[in-house]
């Protein structure tokens, strides 16, 4: 039997207060307005290799904006609009797209930790911050995020099996994109619907539309109550597509038909919200002009901000390497601090 | 540091008692890993303290090294001190991308934001018969980590002081235990809660013919071939790198320039070993002082035998460090 794909928009209901809606949809008005800003400012050789997630910014702003301000994000490098949603300053996202040592530490108010490159290594991480949250009496809960093509390996699996068996407070969002890459999905894995193996685990497993913000959202308020609740884990499934490429460096005319990737435009997250805002007289073009005029401000004073962070100093390379300088660093940031790198030979 | 009261303890007893003392003075320590629970451990290191503690504190987790990894990084990260125990130093290899890509590395990718004091602990080295993959010492493969420390005591005594300061410490710390000291070495060991400093090396005895430098396992085989030495007139320096890295390259040239003469000798296998980064050292630090090239006694470039019948063809014995010296006094 197929599991049921929760979804809402489809149908024309409308489950959120009105707030609340419009506070789904600007968040992820805003994330895709990063989105293409981090692309232009990457083709201007003003950020390193990004990868954007245009496309996904219900799956990830619902999940982000279902938690409460004292949970955390375990991102992978995805998971941009998570960030984002979650309080990550437009600043230091850019910094860290930027590889600049003063983007790679998050402000300390902020739960989210730096996003994760190697896939699903992040996934057993969550499940023991999960559980110090516990330890330490603290009610916070763990959403954390994967692709399709994550969940092929070990960690993955590790994971869940750790969160179920220990009951941690997590929430795995899948963000079932279709492609590892290149690979298909169905290159990836012989199941169906991945929110399946749940049943595996011993934990609840849910499928929702991922570009149907109310599915996400509401699905990720009832993990993350169960979580708090001390429920244990749920993995949720949130089928989406990726409408850019894998990132800046990858070209996806190679792998995958235009006609598909048009198919997916039209069922994009924030115009389908937009529709629904609209309908109910919630949204109009109006005032879609001055959230744009506003992101627009935001973004260009949020850049300048990035052009006042200090040059990366030689020695940089060598701190934070551990609490206390060994003796080796120490020696190597006292050369690099005299310049050496460009008079001597190491 | 108040140490009147000793008594004689082997190595599994001594890292239990250290456990025992870590648990019962921080709250936020924890044991876990595979069969330490209940069962206290394959070599029962753990052996009481889930009953004295808790199974919220000390716990079985699910047979899955990684796993057992990434938990202790995420309880770290969220304030915890988590002290994992990998059953044998061999079975690390399913969680190096944890080690590799986040263990060591989370401090300096968060520039200072996530520091994780973990420790791991694993038993290492052969010399007791063990089945396949499980006689391994993968610290070269550790130390060539940035980020971690690797830690290595070669007697009850220095454990217990070792391990409580490995606790204590606020970066990633291996913590290497070799099985054949576990029950084979014992000696005494001070009441009570001390702490040893990490990252300094030991000259265990002195001599000016040459060094013999090592750790762990290897500790007990270069006095065994010092003595034999001495024996015969030759007194020779014995030291004990006790911590890889940090290493306390200062006191390890020292003993070099002293002699003139170096003999590295550890059990895993010869290339690219943790004795090539010594040698490397005593080179770049110490190379006027020698009368003979570093000579290193180790594993051979093969994977370590399980079977018991040739195991100590391939494990350094003393036998093969004074072959060694030999060759370096007759250079």
């Amino acid at each position: 039997m197929k599991p049921q794909v929760v979804q809402y928009l489809n149908k024309g209901e409308f489950p959120l207060g009105e707030e609340e809606a419009l506070r789904l949809y600007r968040a992820m008005r805003r994330a895709r307005f990063f989105d293409e800003k981090a692309l232009t400012l990457q083709r201007q050789g003003r950020l390193g290799v990004y990868a954007p997630f245009m496309g996904q910014e219900a799956a990830q702003v619902g999940v982000a904006l279902a938690l409460g301000e004292g949970d955390w994000v375990v991102p992978s490098y995805r998971e941009s609009a998570m960030l984002l949603a979650k309080g990550l300053p437009l600043h230091t996202l850019i910094l860290y797209w930027r590889a600049h040592p003063a983007g790679w530490r998050f402000p300390e108010g902020v739960r989210a930790v730096n996003p994760y490159i190697p896939i699903a290594t992040q996934i057993p991480q969550a499940v023991g911050l999960a559980l110090a949250g516990r330890y330490r009496g603290e009610d916070w809960v763990v959403a954390t995020s994967i692709g399709d093509g994550g969940t092929s390996k070990g960690d993955f699996h590790e994971g869940l099996n750790f969160a179920a068996v220990l009951g941690a407070p997590v929430v795995f969002l899948v963000q079932n994109n279709g492609y590892a890459i290149s690979v298909p999905r169905s290159r990836q894995m012989k199941v169906d619907y991945l929110a399946r193996r749940a049943e595996g685990y011993g934990m609840p497993g849910v499928v929702v539309d991922g570009n149907d913000a109310f599915a996400v959202y509401l699905e990720a308020k009832k993990a993350v109550e169960r979580a708090r609740k001390g429920e244990g884990p749920t993995l949720l499934e949130a089928l989406t597509y990726r409408l850019a490429p894998h990132t800046t460096s990858d070209d996806p005319s190679r792998y995958r038909p235009k006609e598909e990737e048009e198919a997916w435009r039209a069922k994009d997250p924030i115009l389908r919200l937009r529709k629904a805002l609209e309908e109910r007289g919630l949204w109009d073009q109006e005032r879609e002009q001055t959230l744009l005029e506003a992101l627009e401000e935001e973004f260009a004073r949020e850049l300048a901000l990035t052009d006042q962070a200090p040059e990366p100093r030689p020695e940089e390379i060598v701190e934070h390497v551990y609490a206390e300088m060994g003796p080796d660093q120490r020696r190597a940031f006292e050369a690099l601090k005299r310049g050496f790198h460009l008079e001597e030979a190491w | 540091m108040v140490r009147e009261r000793t008594r004689v303890l082997n190595l599994v007893q001594a890292v239990n008692e250290a456990l025992d003392l870590a648990l019962s003075r921080d709250e936020r320590v924890l044991v876990f890993g595979e069969d330490v629970g209940r069962l206290g451990g394959v070599f029962r290191v753990t052996e009481g303290l889930q009953e004295k503690y808790g199974e919220r504190r000390v716990f079985d987790t699910p047979l899955a090294e990684s796993g057992i990894l990434g938990l202790a990084i995420g309880l770290a990260m969220g304030g915890m001190r988590p002290v994992a125990e990998i059953q044998f130093a061999g079975f690390l290899y399913p969680a190096l991308d944890q080690i590799l890509s986040h263990l060591g590395r989370w401090r300096h990718r968060s520039r200072g934001r996530v520091g994780l004091p973990v420790v791991v602990r694993a038993p290492y080295g052969g010399g007791v018969h063990t089945p396949e993959q499980h006689a391994d010492s993968p610290e070269a493969l550790l130390g060539h980590t940035p980020g971690v420390k690797v830690v290595i005591p070669s007697s009850p005594e220095r454990a217990k002081g070792l391990l409580l300061s490995a606790i204590e410490d606020e970066d990633p710390v291996f913590f290497l235990e070799a099985i054949k000291l576990y029950r084979g070495a014992r000696a005494e060991v001070p009441e009570g809660y001390y702490t040893l400093p990490l990252g300094k090396a030991r000259v265990l005895k002195e001599g000016k013919a040459a060094t013999l430098i090592g750790y762990g396992g290897m500790v007990e085989v270069m006095l065994e071939a010092a003595e034999v030495a001495r024996k015969e007139g030759v007194e020779v320096m014995v030291v004990d790198l006790e911590t890889l890295v940090p290493l306390d390259e200062e006191t390890l040239l020292e003993a070099v320039r002293e002699t003139g003469r170096a003999i590295v000798v550890y059990e895993a296998m010869r290339t690219g070993g943790f004795g090539a980064e010594i040698a490397a050292r005593i080179a770049e630090g110490a190379i006027d002082y020698l009368q003979a090239p570093v000579l290193r006694v180790a594993g051979y470039d093969a994977p370590y035998p399980p079977f018991s019948a040739i195991e100590h063809l391939y494990r350094p014995n003393a036998r093969r460090v004074l072959a060694a010296l030999r060759k370096a006094l007759t250079y």
